[in-house]
């Protein structure tokens, strides 16, 4: 199965996907068959407000090229009032991303509620083209390196 | 000085505080260290002077368990610490005697010896009583002066302002000592290129030998346990092996402090390498003021901290592309 | 070390057709745990379950994944199988590799090595998975119904016939909602009110109903099956008590130049009023705006008037807190405004008017007291013009996307009737399709066109301009024939857009339901859930989840009803165990926690701990389980790690972190 063209950049893209909006939005655009690139794999969260900065960090550390945190809209979360602190948190880690020189469209936040199939496919769409057009990521694997 | 050791002896006598919380004399004339004082002879040792840069806040995590009250010095800056402290009930506020310590600005001798004064053995000019706006060194290569605001540690040139923002009374006078703007450093580094910010971490982050020092001293990195040294998520010191541990250390660090870190400034002081880590602090400081107003950790006992807080109309993080 | 058994779905075609289904059972066999996997036409069928629980015994597995399509549908199928086969449900792990990855990838290669990264993920996740236990929580029989309408009057009668007690609330003074206003109804031409205000008395005579009028939903918290709602009963300023619904004040009261809501104010109401004859209940409410006593002080008559002493300027809105099991949702519908709708000239000419309207004027009570004429000028009008899709179906956002769904049919209606009593009236449709799909729709749109004569014309109509004698010029196509059309008319009639209340995006907050684009209620499922909302215990009734007509509702209110019974049936109900636990020894104490907790889960306790031989008092973290759903939101702000989410908990997500960046 050996399949890879080495010439072609295939990023490695992390979607972390709230269980009541998000992750059903992808399963509408899975059923309405609205495709998007195979690099994004979602992992299921209960709620935005579940995904720790930390693991972000983690992604781009072990070699992610993106990574994209989709939750309800503001005002419509499950549990009241997660989306609304993970929107706070995400604000700042984003911006002390940019500010270590991380490039910052390698991260994003997208409200897409379970009727927004299409948004869904739209936004991972958007987001693997910006991706590719950044590159691979180097720096978040390599910010500190002794030499 | 002596108003202290005074007042502290006479509430130990009186029984108000069983043990004084404050600065010995080091084995060097500029590295004062914290101390507990339990009888009139220990305070042979006690010092006030322009190097007790330490914040004694965190200090008091452990001696709110200790029987009875403890006293304890705080200068105006470690004031907001102590109520951060208390805003997440980690310090027991009745097992504090607190006494406000005036500040005239505290010293950092890395800039005297940058500075090429060297072989130092002794320094004046830097006690309470002393004006501090010069500085005079005894080496042995002979006697050197310098300005005293030329020493100063960097986050006084940024001071927070005199008012101790708790205390059961203060002893000593506290000199206006800030000449810089608060962000300046941190808007020079948002102004450069990606690369430009790349390369300038990068460079200051390979030189941490994660000593820990930065953690140990940090009034918010109070927890019992640290996530560092946590199995819980896989990130625990592993004899710095775990290259993620390695470079996102200092990035998850100020995270977890961020909303609560209270720019003590105690981080960049005691970094054996240099290594200016409020910059990482301050730039949440700075993005949490302008995204959700100001805010300073430590200002009250009770509000409740931007990271816990919202609005309906917050800022969308794509704000971070869109201001380019 | 677990042990794992991999189990991949080819759901037919659906996976197996752009995924390798076998080598994704192969490539999860070399993962660390993994002892056994294997591929099956449908997993969740009875054989399909079969083979996962013979496994399960025969290998002794500890965790399970399989691979197929969306944990939203099938996971607790699966869980359930393991269960029955010793296995703790929670050691189920899915890896959806249908509607992630089949159902959006055509290229095999690509879709199978996707599918090899989800299962791995979730083998990954699963070898760290711990068996948990529900716990347990009450059900307080009783539901809430938000909206008074023929929705929300059916869903009570409904679920009130089984037993259970039922509060309606209605915002505005009095139930029947939209078909109160409706003069006739399709296919049969019922009077709606004949039809209506039977269901109207039987609910309010319902022994286990109670109705809340002129009340708005304030808040809501808890659960299912444990909700606990604020209601603000709004003051009528009115004993409902004492009022013998004798009218006499609304004939005396001097303030008559209200807009009637109910006529959609094509005529003036009193300020102390019921909003139309058979509201229920018969009891006015003072309109505070039009009140010359609210507002001079001065006045008092319907006071003096009131022979039951009724009238009571002093009351003052209350606050009803009640305990719910469900909350169903029937907030109906409005019509669209019409601002970005120039072109009808809707703003610039009384005798455009929308078909509700019409509605209204064809009713004996409306305004006209049921003659047709012009509003303009009371005359008899000659030539009506229908317009259809008035920003239904629109492709730009002037209006809605979506087919109102009911236009059709009523207009089909109004000509029909128009036509049957005035047969000097020309009637003409504009229409882009004739939509007609349901019992006896398309007959009865055929009876309009070939049995009355009402002229159908296929084309959209570009423009309404009023004319100096009052006529109004259409402009429209004849896309048949393939010309313009230029035609003099007395009235135009839109068939407006309608839309979900707009209220009800304030409810869908308090309930944390979702809404979609169009602000209608998503339903759990197109298909196989269309009355309950994503939300447990909150259902779907009428407009509120999409548009509908009056049968389609009354289905569907009966069909929320039998949901929300059988919610109430039961007297507990297992609660979700993925709850976040504080881990004592590592726990701050510091509170960060409860100030991001939104169900109040959290408490502080004062506990004796050995910690590595060191005994001391600590203060730390307790999390209600019953009270805890799992949002996860403390898990985050815990500073020092000791929150964890039970389920989710840091290292199964680090590890899915891990195994998709692998």
């Amino acid at each position: 199965m050996s399949i890879e063209n080495n010439n072609e950049f295939r990023p490695k893209i992390v979607a972390f996907c709230c269980n009541w909006c998000s992750y059903a939005g992808a399963d509408l655009a899975g059923s309405s068959r609205l495709a998007y690139p195979a690099d994004v794999k979602i992992i299921r969260v209960p709620c935005s407000c579940r995904v720790n900065p930390m693991f972000i960090l983690r992604a781009f550390e072990k070699g992610a090229d993106g990574v994209i945190l989709c939750g309800c809209h503001p005002g419509d979360c499950h549990y009241t009032t997660g989306n609304y602190y993970a929107r706070r948190r995400m604000t700042l880690l984003f911006s002390m991303l940019d500010y270590i020189g991380v490039e910052n469209g390698r991260t994003r936040v997208e409200w897409v509620s379970a009727a927004e199939g299409v948004k869904f496919s739209q936004t991972m769409n958007e987001f693997v083209e910006k991706i590719h057009s950044l590159g691979k990521n180097v720096r978040l694997g390599d910010l500190r390196c002794k030499n | 000085m002596q108003e202290l050791v005074s007042r502290a002896k006479e509430l130990l006598a009186n029984g108000t505080v069983e043990r004084v919380l404050g600065w010995k004399a080091g084995d060097l004339p500029y590295n004062p260290e914290p101390a507990y004082f339990y009888v009139e002879e220990d305070f042979d040792n006690f010092v006030y002077n322009g190097f007790c840069g330490a914040n004694l806040s965190k200090y008091m995590i452990e001696a709110s368990k200790m029987e009875g009250k403890t006293l304890v010095f705080l200068k105006p800056c470690d004031t907001y610490s102590f109520n951060q402290l208390i805003k997440e009930h980690r310090v027991d506020r009745e097992k504090a005697y607190i006494i406000g310590v005036g500040c005239k600005g505290k010293l950092d001798i890395e800039k005297a010896k940058k500075a090429g004064i060297k072989g130092i053995e002794s320094v004046a000019g830097a006690d309470m009583s002393d004006a501090c706006d010069t500085l005079t060194f005894q080496t042995i290569y002979g006697e050197k002066t310098c300005a005293y605001a030329d020493v100063m540690l960097e986050r006084c040139h940024v001071c927070k302002g005199k008012e101790h923002v708790i205390s059961d009374e203060v002893i000593g006078e506290s000199n206006d000592t800030k000449d810089a703007e608060r962000f300046a450093e941190v808007e020079k580094i948002e102004a450069m290129s990606p690369e430009e910010k790349f390369a300038f971490f990068q460079k200051e982050l390979s030189k941490c030998i994660r000593c820990n020092a930065c953690r140990n001293v940090c009034p918010a990195c109070s927890c019992r346990k640290c996530v560092f040294d946590s199995t819980k998520f896989d990130s625990a010191q592993k004899a710095n092996v775990d290259s993620f541990e390695e470079k996102m250390f200092h990035v998850i660090r100020a995270f977890h402090v961020a909303g609560r870190c209270t720019d003590c400034g105690e981080c960049s002081r005691v970094c054996p390498q240099g290594i200016p880590l409020h910059l990482f602090n301050r730039k949440f400081i700075k993005d949490i003021n302008e995204f959700y107003g100001e805010y300073q950790a430590g200002a009250d006992t009770d509000s409740r901290g931007p990271l816990t807080n919202f609005t309906f109309d917050d800022v969308e993080p794509s704000i971070v592309t869109e201001r380019g | 070390m677990q042990r794992i058994g991999v189990f991949v779905c080819h759901c037919g075609s659906n996976i197996a057709a752009t995924v390798d289904v076998k080598k994704v059972a192969e490539m999860a066999l070399l993962e660390p745990g993994v002892v056994h996997a294997e591929d099956y036409q449908y997993m969740c069928s009875e054989a399909g379950q079969a083979r996962i629980q013979a496994a399960i015994k025969e290998k002794n597995l500890t965790g399970i994944v399989v691979c197929s399509c969306s944990p939203r549908m099938h996971e607790n199928t699966f869980r359930s199988a393991a269960e029955k086969a010793g296995l703790n449900p929670y050691m189920v792990e899915i890896a959806n590799i249908r509607e992630h990855c089949s159902w959006i990838h055509k290229d095999m290669e690509e879709a199978t090595k996707k599918a090899v990264i989800l299962a791995r993920a979730a083998i990954a996740k699963v070898n760290l998975n711990a068996p948990l236990k529900p716990g347990e929580s009450l059900v307080t029989k009783r539901a809430l119904v938000i909206g008074g309408g023929i929705a929300g009057i059916q869903t009570a009668i409904d679920i009130a016939d089984a037993g259970y007690e039922v509060d309606i609330v209605e915002k505005t003074p009095s139930i029947g909602g939209r078909m109160s206003q409706l003069d006739k109804t399709f296919p049969t031409l019922d009077c709606s009110a004949c039809i209506l205000t039977p269901k109207m008395v039987e609910a309010a005579a319902h022994e286990k109903i109670t109705i809340y009028t002129y009340s708005e939903v304030e808040a809501v918290s808890g659960f299912v099956g444990d909700f606990t709602v604020d209601i603000r009963k709004k003051a009528r300023y009115v004993d409902s008590d004492k009022c013998t619904g004798c009218g006499v004040c609304q004939e005396k009261c001097p303030s008559k130049k209200s807009l009637s809501e109910f006529n959609r104010g094509l005529n003036t109401r009193s300020a102390i009023y019921t909003p139309f004859a058979q509201a229920i209940p018969n009891v006015p409410v003072i309109d505070t705006d039009a009140c010359i006593k609210m507002k001079t002080g001065k006045c008092g008559i319907c006071e003096k008037v009131c022979q039951a002493g009724a009238i009571d300027y002093q009351q003052k809105d209350e606050i009803v807190t009640q305990k719910y099991g469900a909350i169903v949702v029937a907030t109906g519908f409005d019509t669209i405004k019409l601002d970005n709708y120039d072109e009808y000239a809707y703003n610039q000419s009384k005798d455009v008017i929308t078909s509700l309207e019409l509605e209204r004027v064809m009713n004996a009570a409306g305004p006209t007291k049921g003659h047709l004429e012009r509003l303009s000028d009371g005359k008899h009008p000659k030539e009506i013009v229908f317009i259809q899709c008035v920003g239904s179906r629109c492709a730009d956002n002037r209006g809605k996307s979506y087919c109102s769904k009911i236009c059709c049919m009523y207009t089909a209606k109004h000509a029909m009737l128009i036509r049957d009593k005035y047969p000097d009236v020309n009637v003409t449709v504009f229409y882009i399709d004739v939509r007609t799909p349901g019992k006896n729709f398309d007959e009865f749109y055929r009876r309009a066109v070939e049995d009355y004569g009402v002229n159908y014309i296929k084309g959209q109509v570009g423009k309404v301009i009023p004319q100096p004698d009052g006529k109004l010029l259409v402009q429209g196509a004849d896309l048949l024939d393939n010309k313009q059309i230029l035609k003099e008319a007395d009235m135009v009639v839109l068939a407006t857009a309608i839309e979900p209340n707009p209220d009800v995006r304030k409810i869908a907050t308090m309930l944390t339901a979702s809404i979609d684009t169009n602000n209608f209620l998503t339903e759990s499922h197109a298909k196989l859930r269309p009355v309950e909302s994503p939300t447990a215990g909150v259902f779907l009734s009428g407009v509120c989840q999409g548009p509908k007509d009056i049968p389609e509702t009354v289905a569907q209110a009966g069909a929320a009803a039998v949901k929300a019974i059988g919610l109430l049936a039961k007297d507990k109900l297992l609660t979700n165990p993925c709850t976040a636990k504080s881990d004592q020894l590592l726990c701050n104490g510091c509170s960060t926690c409860a100030n991001v907790c939104p169900y109040g889960a959290i408490s502080y306790e004062d506990i004796e701990v050995n910690d590595h031989g060191i005994r001391e008092t600590r203060r730390v973290a307790v999390v209600n389980s019953a009270l805890c759903q799992g949002c996860g939101a403390c898990t985050v702000t815990c500073p020092s790690g000791a929150m964890d989410l039970q389920g989710f908990s840091n290292r199964q997500i680090i590890a899915e972190v891990d195994a998709i960046c692998r």
